[in-house]
């Protein structure tokens, strides 16, 4: 096969291009810029956008022995996944770039190109397995090694790009062995920190990264009786269960911290409460996109579900690294998703969901499919949530 | 690199000497720089005085702007203005804006028309009512990415009615036109070594010795005190042999490119419909080589709807190699600065194209553009047409 392998100057997609080379494929490295304005080198834990970098992907390519290509994504990158970011921090949600980014660059900007350019697949160094089934269809299923487990972001790229995506590094045991595969064919990156930061935002001060664009807007922090409790200067800095970053002046009547409970962005409110008040018993989400087709609900005329689809168990995990807990689904209308939670009361459960963020939904290892949180219904009241 | 400059480098570099050294070895370099300094000096109708050598072309380009900025200031503090054409390369550009931002100049950027002719009026105008403010002017001999050629003798003329010294970056014209130093009028001109087969990191600035030209790299006053540094013998006498070779064969060379190209260029047009020649419209066979408008060697085309990278990647897999522009350090194609310029916007300025010939082109490398370029260019502008499928961005 002819083979796109994105590589963003790190460890991972070094190897994982490294085993497409193995496995026979044609196999040509492209680094995609996504931002006009560049930093020499790479700062902190950022890990793909410096020309630095450009750089290591090029020194990658070259040890590989395949072409380099740089290609300039930096104009899609901004008016999706930036935009976005700003957009949705700005209605008191909470996106999740790295999933926009996914979904919107790497899956869909880069991949189109690369099969209208004439290539059959991408690769990248996502950990995340893909399984085959009897009639040809894929499966996209959690890592070997759970830890670095990226199925996660990945969920949203459903299933036709899924069966023109590689993920060579699905089976390793650990990120140590990519390591250590990287440093014995000869690829000076083996040792590059990982990156965890978002990648646009500079010094990884999500906070002033918003206000720089988005401007002070002082407002009130309010208790769920809505009495002021403090002060705040611009609400889209807060996000769902933040804790640090909260100027209270009054104490809580029981003495215990106060977490965010809600964003207002109309009234441009902050609401806080108890650690109690943020456990999650339902989500609704928008949005939804499937990677089982059995799951997706029969389509009737005018895309509304010919029938209610029925509830089917689930695991339902909302955050890159959170771990899913029990749930059932059941598809809506409108492509939305209803997810409650069924885990025994005392199970940890979920706590401090935001808007916006991703819901993912599994079956076991398998990845159904995701949505975006629209609402959630806490474990105590149940008014808040329509269908 | 030609064989006759690898054989001189190669030559040389098994000698050992200085040639700032006064014992006999360092005497015996010595002679080979200035023998060196000579040869150079005689093909491009210079003075071996006026041969500054530098480690390359960029070099000699911030020599020339910054030197002789802070020279003319010297002399004259009002004398703040640069005057450079928008087309200027990034090494006379950047050193320019380089110098508004650290030195006090002030940048007069000078338009040119569709085909990136210089605005001699708008030079005119400029030298009329600011000419005493003027430090210098700098305009290329001809474009590198559109091949245009200035006309270096009416800026020239209408420079010296204001007292202006005129530098040129004659880089990409070196072995493609004909260039006399002393015939042109200049006060100061670039040459690199590598575009015309000699060693990378070779150049020089050919500099009037009566030019104010304040040093930018100091240390044991080599090159009449404007350019320290030890001098690389092998480096000078090698890149000497390759400004030599390429003078001598400019007229045979010129005239076979220049065929080579108007054949490339028409076949183009049959064969790929949309594409669009940028820079001027090459003069009819048979019009006499010094009127040459455009560099004999370079056809440069915007493919509209395509992407440069995408045709870049395409061409590359075939066998092609080409260049879309300007590359920034990361190895971005950037929409180039020449084209705009020019007016063309900037989502045709994405999808351009240069082709350079060189010694070694053939009609058989035409032959197998043109095998590839239809069939490339049709599906860049599939890829380049590719829009969000998926859900849009919310």
């Amino acid at each position: 096969m002819k083979v796109l392998a994105a590589l963003s100057g790190g460890v991972d997609s070094a190897v994982a291009a490294a085993r497409a080379v193995d496995a026979g494929h044609d196999v040509v490295g492209v680094h995609m810029a996504l931002s006009r304005n560049r930093d020499q080198f790479r700062t902190g834990s950022r890990g793909c956008c410096s020309i630095e970098d450009a750089g290591d992907a090029r020194r990658a390519a070259d040890v590989l022995g395949i072409p380099y290509y740089v290609w300039d994504l930096s104009e899609k990158f901004e008016q999706t996944v930036v935009a976005d970011f700003f957009a949705e921090y700005e209605a008191g949600r909470t996106p999740n770039p790295c999933v926009r980014c996914n979904e919107h660059i790497k899956f869909e900007a880069l991949l189109d190109k690369a099969l209208a350019l004439g290539f059959d697949a991408v690769c990248t160094g996502h950990y995340a397995r893909i399984e085959l089934r009897p009639d040809g269809s894929r499966e996209l299923h959690r890592a070997a090694d759970l830890a670095k487990d990226q199925s996660y972001v990945l969920a949203v790229i459903g299933p036709d790009r899924l069966a023109r995506s590689m993920f060579p590094l699905g089976d390793v045991a650990s990120k140590d062995e990519v390591r250590a595969e990287a440093a014995r064919r000869g690829l000076g990156v083996s040792a590059k920190p990982d990156s965890y930061d978002i990648c646009f935002v500079a010094d990884g001060d999500t906070h002033g990264f918003l206000r720089d664009k988005l401007g002070a807007r002082p407002g009130d922090i309010v208790d769920a009786e809505g009495q002021i409790v403090g002060a705040h200067d611009g609400a889209y800095a807060y996000t769902v269960g933040q804790r640090k970053g909260l100027a209270i002046g009054r104490p809580a009547p029981d003495g215990k911290p106060r977490y965010v409970l809600e964003v207002q962005p109309i009234t441009n409110r902050v609401v806080v409460g108890s650690a109690a008040d943020l456990a999650v018993g339902a989500i609704l989400a928008d949005d939804a996109g499937w990677l089982a087709g059995d799951v997706e609900p029969p389509v009737g005329i005018g895309g509304v579900p010919s029938r209610d689809a029925a509830w089917f168990d689930c695991s339902a995990q909302v955050r890159a690294h959170g771990t899913a807990v029990d749930a059932r689904a059941r598809v809506l209308p409108g492509g939305r998703v209803r997810v409650e939670l069924t885990g025994d009361p005392g199970s940890p459960g979920l706590r401090g969901v935001a808007p916006g963020q991703s819901i993912v939904l599994y079956d076991g290892t398998r990845v159904l499919g995701q949505a975006t949180v629209g609402a959630t219904e806490r474990m105590t009241a149940t008014t808040e949530v329509r269908e | 690199m030609r064989p006759a400059a690898i054989e001189a480098l190669t030559a040389e570099l098994a000698r050992t000497g200085n040639a700032s050294s006064l014992h006999a070895a360092g005497r015996a370099a010595r002679r080979t720089v200035e023998e060196a300094r000579e040869q150079l000096a005689a093909a491009l109708g210079a003075r071996p005085s006026e041969v500054v050598l530098t480690g390359g072309g960029t070099e000699a380009d911030n020599l020339a702007v910054k030197g002789m900025f802070w020279g003319r200031r010297a002399q004259d503090p009002s004398r703040r203005r640069i005057v450079v054409t928008a087309i200027e390369h990034h090494a006379v550009l950047d050193p320019a804006f380089w110098m508004a931002g650290h030195a006090g100049a002030e940048i007069v950027l000078l338009p040119v028309d569709s085909a990136g002719r210089v605005d001699l009026d708008a030079l005119a105008a400029e030298l009329e009512t600011s000419g005493d403010q003027v430090a210098f002017i700098s305009v290329m001999w001809a474009n590198n990415e559109v091949g245009t050629v200035s006309p270096i003798a009416d800026v020239v003329s209408l420079a010296r009615r204001h007292h202006v010294p005129v530098h040129a970056d004659a880089v990409q014209a070196i072995g493609q036109l004909p260039v006399d130093f002393a015939a042109s009028g200049l006060d100061a001109l670039t040459v690199s070594g590598h575009k015309v087969g000699g060693p990378h990191g070779t150049g020089a600035l050919l500099a009037r010795r009566e030019l104010a030209l304040t040093p930018v790299l100091h240390g044991g006053g080599q090159e009449r005190g404007v350019r320290s540094g030890t001098l690389d013998t092998p480096g000078a006498r090698s890149f000497a042999v390759a400004v030599d070779a390429a003078v001598r064969e400019q007229p045979e060379l010129a005239a076979r490119l220049t065929a080579l190209r108007d054949d490339l260029v028409a076949r183009v047009r049959a064969a790929v419909p949309g594409a669009l020649l940028r820079g001027p419209e090459p003069r009819a066979a048979g019009a006499p080589a010094a009127a040459a408008n455009r560099l004999p060697a370079n056809a440069h085309f915007t493919f509209p709807g395509c992407e440069g990278d995408s045709l870049l990647y395409l061409l590359d897999s075939a066998g092609v190699q080409c260049s879309t522009g300007s590359a920034c350090q990361a190895g971005v194609p950037q929409p180039s600065h020449v084209l705009l310029a020019m007016g063309v916007d900037e989502g045709d300025a994405r999808g351009a194209l240069r082709f350079s010939l060189g010694r070694t082109s053939t009609a058989a490398d035409v032959d197998a553009l043109l095998a590839v370029l239809p069939g490339v260019v049709d599906r860049a502008r599939s890829a380049g047409l590719s829009t969000l499928t998926a859900r849009s961005a919310r």
